[in-house]
């Protein structure tokens, strides 16, 4: 019996699993115990919030791997970690320290302004932001075996990651409709690989699991975004950045699950405290967005 | 034929697309209300911790037990087969299970993704074709009660066992619904005939 380690369809399969749950940002062991309490299905190790990030600015960089290697003897969901873009030797500490998948954010300061890490090169997956159909293809075209929306992380505020998923779509729409004979200039036109374009038309979705990330804040939130087609939710600064963690966290858990059920939605949004204040992306500089860190 | 698939998270839609391609058809299911007329049942991959605890939080564990009792085909794939053992070597405290299949399993027992594996294996229920099986931060059934068949194993007789069968349940380690071959699902929809078949006798 050969073992067939990392390749392609393993790191494809492992985002399968996580469908339809909850990632959650953490940044201690005892947060990460709670997340797994309030069911999410993954925990994402960090040393700081992205709302946290924004406010205290400087240069965010991977966390410290013992903080990392505590998370994960914390818990036993899969644990996640952040790479900066394009920094490769982050990419493989984390891979080194046996985490279950990298994300190589915008969230940190980027490493690389013109290259991302090539992917391929990892047997851990990736999962990669973007804005649009181009991004994500570009992404995946390096390896990536996961995308997620973008969105403007740190925020509380869902209305890039709407636009995201949105634009997503719709580049998706139209690769499946387009007559064949105009393939190869859209595949031009979104600068993403055109085999990936063939595969969209076969399978009818991204050839990959889609997330949303950024922005999320309310069970509504999240139930909005799974409604626009995404396969599950990552929730950073919305949850431990809201009064009641643990009620939060479930309520975000139940309403992804229950998507569809806007009584569950009410019942779960009932008396949750304060969410995050949140920010109003129009008050935003251009510099202070990260959703246009990487291309 | 319908065959109910939970679905409170993890990989469902695959199975719910393999079983409808199949010809049979798939339900959803999140609330008590959706086993409803359901013929056999499907506990998919995904975290077993978010599933348990969602299956305890929408008064599903007793349903659920009542129809693996009926004697309906049931079928838990990695974390689905978690949920139906009666023994983890390594669950959390209080972990809720749906505890009917006499089997101990071992979560995460190959270790983290990273170690996450395909492999070409020998199923003979399924013919004599090497059957590709993928694991994905699997478990491993660690011991088996005196009723329960072992499918089969990793490397052959005596190694690890990755697919078990007692009476009307089944439990695979790896998963089929992400690969091509519909040889497990077929096997599992012959089972669900078979017992319709009996009960209309």
């Amino acid at each position: 019996m050969d073992k067939q380690v990392g390749s392609e369809a393993i790191k494809r399969a492992f985002p399968e699993m996580l469908k339809g749950g909850v990632i959650m940002d953490v940044v201690t062991p005892e947060q990460a115990k709670i997340a797994e309490e309030a069911g999410a299905c993954a925990v994402m190790a960090l040393e700081r919030v992205p709302a946290d990030i924004r406010r205290e600015g400087g240069v965010s960089r991977m966390s410290d791997p013992e903080l990392i290697m505590q998370i994960k003897s914390a818990v036993t969901i899969p644990v996640m970690a952040k790479c900066r873009i394009g920094h490769f030797v982050e990419a493989e500490v984390l891979q080194s320290l046996g985490i279950d998948c990298i994300d190589e954010s915008e969230v940190l300061t980027p490493a690389d302004e013109s290259f991302h890490v090539n992917k391929r090169d990892f047997t851990i997956p990736f999962v990669c932001g973007a804005r649009d159909l181009g991004e994500a293809l570009r992404r995946i075209g390096e390896g990536a075996a996961m995308i997620r929306s973008k969105g403007e992380a740190g925020t509380g505020n869902i209305v890039e990651a709407v636009r995201h998923l949105r634009t997503i779509q719709d580049g998706m729409r139209k690769v499946i409709a387009l007559p064949e004979e105009e393939l190869m200039t859209e595949s031009k036109n979104l600068g993403a690989p055109y085999e990936l374009l063939l595969e969209i038309r076969k399978q009818k979705r991204l050839p990959v699991v889609m997330f949303c990330a950024g922005g999320i804040a309310t069970p509504a939130d999240a139930a909005l975004v799974m409604r626009l087609g995404c396969d599950g939710v990552f929730v950073g600064s919305g949850i431990f950045k809201s009064s009641d963690p643990i009620r939060v966290g479930k309520a975000v858990v139940r309403a992804t699950t229950h998507f569809q059920d806007p009584d569950i939605i009410a019942e779960v949004s009932r008396g949750l405290g304060k969410a995050m204040a949140g920010i109003d992306l129009r008050t935003l500089k251009p510099e202070e967005m990260m959703a246009s860190r990487g291309w | 034929m319908k065959v109910g698939v939970l679905a409170l998270q993890g990989d469902f839609r695959e199975h719910c697309a393999m079983i409808n391609q199949l010809g049979a058809e798939a339900v959803e299911v999140r609330l008590p209300k959706h086993l409803q007329g359901v013929d056999a049942l499907i506990l998919p991959g995904g975290e077993s911790t978010t599933i348990g605890k969602l299956m305890v939080e929408y008064q599903l564990v007793e349903p659920l037990r009542a129809v693996i009792a009926s004697g309906a085909p049931v079928w838990g794939t990695c974390a689905g087969l978690i949920l139906l053992s009666q023994r983890t070597d390594n669950a959390l405290a209080g972990q809720p299970l749906l505890a009917t299949m006499d089997i101990t399993t071992l979560r995460n027992a190959f270790g983290s993704q990273r170690e996450s594996f395909g492999a070409d294996v020998t199923i003979p229920i399924l013919g004599e074709a090497a059957y590709h099986a993928v694991f994905i931060r699997a478990p491993l059934v660690s011991q088996v009660g005196p009723n329960v068949t072992v499918l089969a194993s990793l490397n052959g007789p005596d190694s690890e066992i990755i697919a078990v069968r007692e009476n009307n349940i089944i439990g695979t380690v790896f998963h089929p619904e992400v690969t091509f071959d519909s040889r497990f699902h077929r096997y599992f929809l012959q089972m669900a005939d078979n017992h319709a078949h009996a009960q209309s006798m």
